[in-house]
């Protein structure tokens, strides 16, 4: 058992911190930059493909890196860092199904492009009402039915989009461009993007066998997203928590620094309670699913819980810590707070996964870490 | 990073798993999983098994009886102590008093103490807390004052834990009531409790037990040799020890089994009852996040210092234990108020004393350096606050 980082990995964390705290070196630069469409900078996503963070967990033969969840995981931490707004997980969750249920070729046509930076690929799965349908006619497959909202869907170049097959679940490749696709993009609350996809009798290739249910696949890659989203909240959160105790330090009312007020350091105190079960829980998924993937699931709903509970503690603290300040949009903390929202609402939230979780619980006694 | 144990750690763990399960009396065993109180005689069995296998005082250093241990088989052993309803080697001994004198005593004091501490030949008290010391412990008030070759000590300690079965006292007493500082005029001094001058008083607790005591000290001579280290370094010394504490106040292995217990003990109602499965998973939850902070605390503890995020240890671990308590009386309902039936009565002996339990493990966030303490530790050491 060892939660330390070896030198390789500490050295893409330092990378990767340098191009991003460069890029996003206030708050004003990341207003600019999530103003306008696509809401992130396509000039950053290049150089994240340059560092070679876009290909890490696939393959070499596909064209990836054949690096691990740990390396994803120290990308998405310093991506919550400074709330980078580029489409990371999106793309890598969904390349993520390319890698484990396409065909050698789709896995090249894919990887390669996106581990280069040349793809942006949105994962387009939550239905808002009945379930997009796919259907078969000789050898071509059609999808029908409407995905909302769908992160970064408008300026997907590819989306990966689940949909009910006779066998359950099956996921299709579609290229957004093709008859019957109509994408209509929105800004999301935290300075992202989403967008309704509707499809209408649009083309799409299945990835792997469609007679087959995917339903095993896709949650395995949907922990993945979660624990990395977990990462992305951790990195959030350390910053958020620092920013508040920095403000601590050297607002001064009443004629004092406001660290003089115990009922404020106290509050402060169990904000760092919060921030270190999340992030002990967050790096032990990301080590279940290196080494014990058949327990991911479980592992991600645990992680995404307990970030549930600490991005709305530490969010909603650090707002109140820090007074008024901390609702306007010119300052930094108040963005953290509605990242840390968005991510909890995301792969499923804190309700959803202590549901999950209640409805396992006598199927074992002690929960064992180590397995 | 790695989440498997190496196969040398996961040996270890089954090596500690076999023998705490099959060496240490079932009785024992039973009276830890009924949450039942022991008695003396059980904890020095215990404690005697454990020695005599080498595994009553892993903590101390090598020469004592400790063990070369990593911090993660240190750990592997206190986890599966608990999972296996073994009572841990009596803390006053092993954890407190044992590595104060391994650290700073004389090569007489060790020589002399340290085996019966470790086997329990002796059993120690604490003589911290007073009336107006508590969390502020270092405005204590008892006195030795150096008449020769011997200490004589006036005042009175209180919450002493088990005092009623003490043979020794190890106390913090002011020698240099002068000193600039409050913290400066402190010894560390080990006291025989058959001296004449002293005496042990109960304090009846809320649950109705025995647990504590107040200690006083009238005149009772002490010989000078019984002082650990040197005169007046006694705070340095309670600060060491009271690091160790906090790091033993983690009870993740206990809280985890009282938990599972209580799932059976609910049963069925769990399958009926969504908002008590959320409860319980939500617990779980708190529990395993718990448990990997220790173990992240574990693997970065450097040169036995506590790593500073020990206090979300102590914080977040009697939190925890005081809400599985908190569960068992729920659980209980209207049966929770049988806490004094008999034989003869239907109410089962986990609803029995689920109430008693819960009362006196409001203990459990004051001792230790209460959780305003640990709050403070955060917030000044950590956070910069």
């Amino acid at each position: 058992m060892d939660f330390t980082l070896d030198s390789e990995q500490t050295a893409l964390r330092d990378a990767v911190r340098g191009l991003l705290s460069k890029t996003y070196d206030s708050t004003e630069t990341r207003r600019e930059v999530t103003k306008t469409d696509p809401g992130f900078s396509e000039k950053t996503w290049q150089q994240l493909a340059e560092l070679g963070a876009l290909g890490l967990p696939f393959a070499e033969e596909d064209g990836g890196f054949g690096a691990g969840p740990v390396e994803v995981s120290i990308v998405a931490e310093e991506i919550g860092r400074v709330l980078a707004p580029e489409p990371y997980l999106e793309t890598i969750l969904a390349a993520g199904l390319v890698a484990d249920l396409g065909s050698p070729e789709q896995r090249a046509d894919v990887i390669g492009r996106v581990a280069e930076g040349a793809l942006v690929l949105s994962f387009a799965h939550h239905d808002i009402a009945d379930a997009v349908v796919a259907t078969q006619s000789g050898d071509a497959w059609t999808l029908s039915g409407v995905k909302e909202p769908v992160l970064h869907g408008a300026r997907a170049d590819l989306l990966v989009v689940t949909a009910r097959t006779d066998a359950g679940v099956g996921v299709f490749l579609v290229d957004p461009a093709v008859d019957g696709v109509e994408r209509t993009g929105y800004r999301t609350h935290d300075g992202g993007r989403a967008a309704r996809v509707a499809f209408d009798g649009a083309a799409a290739t299945p990835l792997g066998d469609p007679s087959a249910d995917a339903s095993d696949a896709v949650a395995l890659a949907v922990a993945r997203g979660q624990i990395a989203l977990g990462h992305e909240a951790v990195g959030a959160i350390d910053v958020a928590l620092r920013t508040t105790t920095e403000y601590l330090k050297t607002r001064k009312q009443f004629g004092v620094t406001l660290n003089a007020f115990q009922a404020l350091t106290f509050r402060a105190a169990d904000l760092y309670v919060s921030a270190e079960l999340a992030r002990s829980m967050v790096t032990w998924a990301t080590l279940v699913l290196q080494d014990e993937p058949e327990r991911a699931v479980e592992a991600a709903s645990r992680a995404k819980l307990q970030v549930s509970r600490a991005g709305r503690h530490i969010g909603q603290e650090a707002i109140q810590l820090h007074g008024g300040i901390g609702m306007t949009a010119e300052y930094s903390v108040g963005h953290y707070t509605s990242r840390l929202t968005a991510i909890d609402h995301t792969l499923g939230d804190g309700s959803e996964h202590l549901a999950r979780l209640a409805s396992t619980v006598t199927d074992h006694g002690v929960v064992d870490p180590i397995g | 990073m790695k989440l498997r144990l190496s196969e040398e750690d996961a040996a270890f763990r089954e090596e500690m798993r076999t023998f705490f399960t099959t060496q240490v009396p079932q009785s024992i065993r039973d009276t830890v999983a009924a949450r039942r109180e022991l008695t003396k005689d059980q904890i020095v069995e215990t404690q005697q098994i454990l020695n005599a296998a080498g595994l009553a005082v892993p903590n101390w250093p090598v020469e004592w009886g400790g063990k070369d241990w990593t911090p993660l088989q240190r750990h592997i052993w206190h986890e599966e102590m608990q999972l296996a309803s073994v009572p841990a080697p009596l803390a006053f001994n092993a954890s407190m008093v044992g590595p104060v004198i391994a650290a700073f005593g004389s090569q007489e004091v060790k020589e002399r103490f340290l085996p019966a501490t470790a086997n329990l030949d002796i059993w120690w008290s604490q003589g911290f807390s007073e009336p107006d010391a508590g969390s502020d412990l270092a405005s204590l008030r008892t006195t030795a004052r150096r008449e020769g070759d011997e200490y004589v000590v006036n005042g009175q300690k209180t919450w002493t834990t088990l005092g009623q079965y003490g043979d020794w006292i190890f106390t913090l007493v002011r020698t240099d009531p002068d000193a600039p500082k409050k913290q400066q005029g402190i010894s560390f001094l080990l006291i025989d409790m058959t001296s004449p001058g002293l005496t042990v008083r109960p304090i009846e607790l809320i649950d109705g037990g025995h647990e504590v005591n107040e200690v006083f000290f009238e005149d009772v001579r002490v010989p000078a040799e019984n002082l650990v280290g040197e005169e007046n370094r006694g705070w340095d010394y309670a600060k060491f020890l009271l690091g160790n504490e906090r790091v033993g106040v983690a009870p993740v292995g206990s809280t985890k089994r009282w938990l599972a217990a209580a799932k059976e003990t609910a049963g069925e109602r769990i399958a009926s009852d969504p908002l008590l499965a959320a409860r319980i998973a939500d617990l779980e939850n708190e529990l395993l996040a718990l448990e990997l902070t220790a173990l992240r605390v574990v693997a970065h503890s450097a040169d036995g210092k506590p790593h500073p995020a020990s206090s979300v240890l102590k914080l977040r671990g009697t939190e925890l234990q005081q809400a599985v308590t908190e569960l068992y009386v729920d659980l209980a309902g209207p049966l929770s108020l049988a806490s004094g039936a008999q034989d003869g009565s239907d109410v089962p002996d986990w609803a029995r004393v689920s109430t008693p339990q819960y009362l006196n493990f409001r203990k459990a966030s004051i001792y230790g350096g209460s959780n305003e303490v640990q709050r403070q530790i955060i917030a000044k050491t950590i956070l910069g606050l």
